[in-house]
């Protein structure tokens, strides 16, 4: 057995995206030493990858905006099944954290005034979206390590070493938890480059890892989102909610093939894009659904005065949230009516003049320019739906980020609950900043007020090495990709956009199957940045996930945001109320079990008109709301 | 329409290496990327690259493509020759560490070495007003990926190992520009510049604007501004009499 390198932390951070970032400068701030551990290079991590922008209620384009309108929003888009408390603190702090970066050194667009400038999105009532052309992300990520980068320099100035307090191990993949006596007391895994393994000790981490989308063979997410946060979290025995939501973003490149699930950003639709079939027909005036009938424009000539007319016109349908979309082209493709590469089509070139174009949409062009030899100015996009983001995760605590166990916190896209059955666009990266610093916060604080620090057990870091290890020992098994690949079609045919119980059931057994394959996998060669070993460790976490998001599936048998079973096409209202919570079962099984949604505060449910709630609620769970309480003294 | 590639591929370490050549299928419509993890995929599964995005976003996928600095995901297999031989090797001025991958390490330290942004004193949070034209400029440079290409190919340091420690190289030279720029950022920031990150060393030669996927304008409108800036300081009668007056140590800069 070689030497395992060795670190000690207040806080460690698994994830270098939004999230992990602002977790990290929170528990710094706090005075904690802090260690930021991803797979890829700082800056690469999904974060850098957001287009369209980030929502924060600061009413700068449209003043009527404010908290409770962002907090209905939310809810209305996850179908009130969010967990209300996280979109509450999601919807106040939203604004503080983006006026934050501003000090940071970030520079959105501005409006006339100077103030930040806020862009329409699908479901967000007014103008909500900071953003920075459709490259948000990237400022977001940039200005979050440049602010790492300042906190640094004044560790550097008072202790001549940058890395005093705040360390970033970059390619550097976690593979286990540890815990002693119950609590987390570390964190092992292995550097990319050399192969080397490396042990955190450490009795509070923050998970950041992002998504899952790798599961899937169509997908906007890169290698890296295997789950693996999902996976450490479960196997460190905390708990999973609501993995059967998972977003479908309705508009990706469908052609050429090689980049076929490449996002094409929702600011083309919230810019005036259109989407149109094979005959030439907008056709998601035939697509709104009654619960959204009152806040979209059922005529063409209502969207577009929207644009200009907000206050006296409905939004255009393009612009429902992402679930609605998805399965509307996913409906038109299905009816023949389709593009010729099985997409629809979106465009944006006979809705305005290409120099307004070049300048809001940018990346929009060149990405279509040299990918696929579009040129969006003067022709239709084609699109179609492709996974993008996971609504389920962690199940947290929603002040303090931490999960049911001790020490291990989780924010942003794998901590669940927020974003309900569906995320609204824009709220990802707002949800990083507000839970990340809760998160960062949450553990500092779980760290003031431990005695002892646990130690690490030797045993338990041997067996992650020799776990780590197995693919090399493997004889006769297959390669790691050939059973990644297998598992993605699965996903993806069985566990995709529109679900069957007994397609779901099959998954499920070819899961099984899939176990004990990835159990067996071999790797050829070295150690030395080996993409395949690494796949082959990843694949591990991508099949508990799996079996999550499958088990989930068949279980909720309705329709719901992120989750639609063709077999149980209505929204249940006796499903609002029911969480599937997930554990680990052994190595590579799960177990789920059904657990009552907490109430809203009255105070919240207020903000919504009685009829509203109706579409959504059961009546015994409306008692409370204040028209309900003041129609019983009427009665009565 | 598919057809088969002659990919000439460079695998190795930090000690030895050498060009290795691969037959491979390649489909309509791919990319560079496209063709290396079909590779890994199906006749070399340890053959190390960096990727995330695929889409030109992220920055992880430069390479020397035919000896030419590019984004491995944003270079069409259509504008090669289908006949001739395609050479892939990774970026030449950091050290290998596996096949594609290098070691970027240089540009983080120097990331590090400039001076953050400096928040105006007694501006709240919310309270920051610019406007659009003025941020624009510094918008520019913030579009930068940190593809490391301009890094790469500048000649300061291609070959120059010796002025890697002198030098921040075009990339950071441009973060130096962007700060000062910043309509905002309070800091004074053109000595520095020349005298800690060798913007003196840069002689204009745009190899860095050529290689940028962004379509940066690094030279044009950053380097050689920065310039400017920094020659109209060093002759400004007061700043110039200032600095001789009050000339500090750096110890109790
Ligand atoms: C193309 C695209 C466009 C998007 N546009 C928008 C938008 O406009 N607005 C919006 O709000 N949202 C958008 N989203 C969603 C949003 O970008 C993501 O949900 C969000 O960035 C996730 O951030 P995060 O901090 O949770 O994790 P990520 O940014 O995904 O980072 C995860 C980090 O964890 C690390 N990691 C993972 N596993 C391990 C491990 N085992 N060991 C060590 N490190 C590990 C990774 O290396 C990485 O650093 C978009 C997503 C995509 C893909
Ligand atoms: S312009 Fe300056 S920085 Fe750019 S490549 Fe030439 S010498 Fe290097
Ligand atoms: S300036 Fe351009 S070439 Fe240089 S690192 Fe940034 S994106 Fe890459
Ligand atoms: S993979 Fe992101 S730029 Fe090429």
């Amino acid at each position: 057995m070689s030497e395992i390198e060795r670190h000690s932390y207040d806080v460690v951070v698994i994830g270098a995206g939004g999230a992990g970032l602002r977790a990290a400068i929170e528990a710094r701030a706090r005075g904690k030493r802090t260690a930021i551990i991803s797979k890829s290079l700082l800056g690469k991590a999904h974060t850098v990858m957001a287009e369209g922008g980030c929502a924060a209620s600061m009413g700068n384009v449209n003043s009527n905006d404010n908290w409770m309108v962002h907090f209905r929003d939310t809810m209305r888009g996850g179908k009130f099944f969010n967990n209300w408390r996280m979109a509450e603190l999601h919807a106040k702090e939203a604004p503080d954290r983006v006026w934050e970066l501003e000090t940071y050194g970030a520079l959105f667009d501005r409006t006339k005034d100077g103030k930040i400038s806020q862009r329409n999105f699908g479901g967000h009532t007014y103008p909500r979206l900071a953003h920075v052309g459709d490259r948000t992300g990237l400022e977001l990520i940039r200005t979050l390590q440049q602010k790492i980068v300042s906190l640094q320099q004044e560790d550097f100035k008072a202790t001549g070493d940058y890395e005093s307090n705040i360390k970033v191990f970059h390619e550097c993949t976690i593979t286990d938890l540890l815990k002693t006596d119950g609590v987390i007391s570390g964190a092992f895994g292995y550097w990319r480059g050399t192969g080397g393994f490396i042990l955190f000790e450490a009795p509070a981490v923050v998970l950041a890892t992002g998504g899952i989308g790798k599961l899937f063979k169509t997908t906007t997410n890169s290698w890296e989102y295997t789950g693996d946060g999902h996976a450490l979290a479960l196997r460190a025995g905390a708990t999973l909610i609501n993995m059967e939501f998972i977003q479908f973003h309705p508009t990706a490149m469908v052609w050429p093939p090689s980049v076929k699930g490449i996002l094409v950003t929702e600011s083309v639709r919230g810019d005036g894009g259109v989407l149109t079939n094979s005959e030439g027909k907008r056709f998601m005036f035939d697509y709104i659904p009654d619960v959204f009938k009152e806040q979209y424009a059922t005529t063409a000539e209502e969207s577009d005065r929207w644009y200009t007319d907000p206050d006296n016109n409905r939004r255009p349908p393009e612009l429902l949230p992402r679930d609605e979309v998805a399965r509307a082209i996913n409906s038109e493709v299905k009816a023949g009516r389709g593009s010729p590469h099985g997409g629809v089509f979106l465009d944006v070139s006979s809705r305005m003049p290409a120099e307004v174009i070049l300048k809001k949409l940018p990346s929009m062009y060149h990405q279509f320019k040299v990918l696929a030899d579009v040129d969006i100015t003067k022709e239709p996009m084609q699109v179609g739906p492709t996974c993008h983001y996971v609504m389920g995760g962690v199940e947290v605590e929603p002040d303090t980020a931490s999960s049911n166990i001790s020490g291990l916190f989780a924010a942003g896209e794998v901590a669940g609950g927020m974003h309900g059955s569906n995320r609204l666009g824009g709220n990802s990266l707002s949800d990083l900043l507000v839970f990340g610093r809760r998160a960062g916060l949450g553990a500092a604080n779980y760290v003031d007020g431990l005695g002892a620090r646990p130690a690490v057990n030797e045993a338990d870091a041997r067996a992650a090495e020799t776990r780590a290890l197995l693919p090399f020992k493997n004889e006769g098994g297959e390669n790691a990709y050939t059973v990644h690949l297998e598992l993605q079609q699965t996903m993806n045919d069985l566990v995709g956009i529109i679900r069957k119980g007994e397609e779901i059931e099959l998954a499920l057994k070819k899961l099984e199957d899939l176990a004990i394959r990835t159990r067996q996998v071999v790797v050829e060669g070295h150690r030395e940045f080996n993409p395949g070993w690494h796949l082959a460790l990843d694949l591990r976490n991508m099949l508990l996930v799996s079996m999550c998001v499958a088990k989930a599936a068949l279980e909720r048998v309705e329709s719901r945001g992120g989750h639609t079973r063709d077999d149980y096409p209505v929204m249940d209202s006796d499903w609002r109320h029911v969480l599937l919570v997930l554990s680990a079962r052994g190595e590579d099984d799960v177990r789920l079990r059904r657990q009552e949604q907490v109430p809203m505060r009255p105070d919240l449910l207020d903000l919504f008109e009685l009829d509203e709630l109706k579409k959504y609620y059961t009546g015994e769970e409306l008692g409370g709301h204040r028209a309900g309480t003041a129609g019983e003294s009427d009665t009565a | 329409m598919s057809y088969t590639a002659h990919f000439r591929v460079w695998r190795g370490d930090s000690n030895k290496g050498e060009l290795v050549d691969y037959n491979v299928e390649v489909n309509e419509g791919e990319v560079v990327l496209d063709v290396i993890h079909r590779l890994q995929q199906t006749q070399t599964g340890d053959l190390a690259v960096r990727w995330n995005c695929k889409a030109g976003k992220c920055g992880s996928c430069g390479a020397e493509i035919n000896g030419r600095p590019r984004l491995m995901c944003m270079t069409r297999m259509s504008i090669f020759d289908k006949s001739e031989a395609l050479t892939v090797t990774p970026m030449r001025t950091f050290p290998v560490i596996r096949d594609l991958v290098t070691d970027v390490e240089f540009n983080y330290q120097k990331a590090r070495e400039i001076p953050a942004f400096a928040p105006p004193a007694g501006v709240a949070p919310g309270e920051y007003r610019m406007e659009q034209v003025d941020v624009e400029r510094s918008q520019e440079f913030r579009k930068c990926i940190e593809c490391y290409l301009c890094q790469n190919v500048c000649h300061v340091v291609r070959d120059h190992e010796e002025n890697k420690p002198a030098f921040a190289g075009p990339r950071f030279l441009m973060r130096i520009a962007e700060l000062d720029m910043h309509p905002l950022d309070a800091a004074d920031r053109k000595r520095a510049a020349q005298e800690e990150h060798g913007l003196g060393y840069c002689n204009i030669t745009k190899c860095c604007t050529e290689v940028c996927p962004e379509h940066i304008k690094i030279t044009d409108n950053a380097l050689i501004p920065l310039k400017e800036r920094v020659v109209d300081r060093k002759y400004d009668p007061l700043v110039w009499l200032g600095s001789k007056i009050f000339k500090r140590t750096p110890a109790n800069a």
